[in-house]
């Protein structure tokens, strides 16, 4: 059974990052997929199978084609686990953008009347 | 600012006991070396917007310790220390990292330390500070994840045993 870890580790990978981004355009078969992104067959399809196997990737049978994509509402939680942390990081880095702003002004010895 | 969107600090699992935060400062790196180790300028940003700052202690040497202390805004002190492994001067800093609130002992709190390398990279004026954050198992991993949770570990448990149903469905 895949964690949320799992989950998240699989969608963090940069190359099925990009293929979410495009699946999250729209629905599209495995060639197109081959086209955009310049893997070979085999790796995207492989990328794919992982996705599935976390439930962040559905797929649909069309004639002969399968048409792949994203699963938004699986994929909700995934972020939602890891985004209060991230955010935590976010405010401290907002505020350390401040603080190095300050530090600028201090170099360059501008004297404002802040 | 119109640069949110390429500042918005990354994170990504790269292995199941690793964090790893990017995040671009419009800022010559230096300056954010001198933010990142100076007590009274730690003090103005490692607090977040979820306390006040009470304690920052850097004894910036191989070996020496720190310590960063707040009171959050629920009453509780929150506080984390660690020792100094590796010092680059605005290039690198690898330090161990305890968290004091941690369950169970201080000896367990101390063998659940991460290791954090914080990496400077200046381009253009710009820097890039990358932090890997090293833990000993996948199991202290997700709980520093789970960490930042506004309603704690519990909400964070039932949130994860949920998510895992919904997998396995």
């Amino acid at each position: 059974m895949p964690t949320t870890a799992d989950a998240f580790n699989a969608v963090a990978e940069p190359r099925r990052r990009q293929i979410l981004d495009l699946l999250a355009a729209r629905e599209r078969p495995v060639n197109e997929l081959v086209e955009l992104t310049g893997l070979g067959q085999p790796q995207v399809s492989k990328h794919l199978r992982v996705l599935r196997e976390v439930g962040a990737v559905r797929a649909r049978e069309e004639g002969r084609r399968r048409l792949y994509r994203v699963d938004a509402e699986a994929l909700r939680p995934i972020f939602d686990w890891v985004s209060p942390y991230q955010r935590l990081w976010e405010e401290r880095f907002e505020r350390l953008d401040d603080v190095l702003e300050d530090l600028k002004k201090e170099e360059q010895g501008d004297v404002d009347d802040e | 600012m119109s640069m949110t969107n390429e500042r918005k600090a990354e994170l990504t699992l790269p292995a199941e006991d690793q964090i790893l935060i990017t995040r671009e400062f419009d800022a010559p790196r230096h300056l954010v070396y001198k933010a990142w180790t100076t007590p009274e300028l730690v003090a103005r940003w490692w607090t977040a917007r979820r306390g006040t700052a009470k304690e920052m202690e850097i004894d910036l040497r191989v070996g020496g310790r720190w310590r960063y202390a707040m009171d959050a805004d629920n009453g509780q002190e929150v506080a984390f220390h660690g020792e100094y492994r590796e010092i680059v001067p605005d290039e690198k800093i690898v330090s161990t990292e305890v968290f004091e609130g941690a369950p169970g002992t201080p000896e367990e709190a101390e063998a659940n330390a991460t290791l954090n390398t914080a990496t400077f990279e200046e381009r253009d004026g710009r820097t890039l500070v990358t932090m890997l954050i090293r833990c000993p198992s996948p199991e202290v991993r997700d709980a520093i994840i789970a960490s930042g949770m506004e309603g704690g570990l519990q909400d964070a448990l039932d949130l994860l045993e949920e998510v895992a149903r919904g997998l396995d469905s």
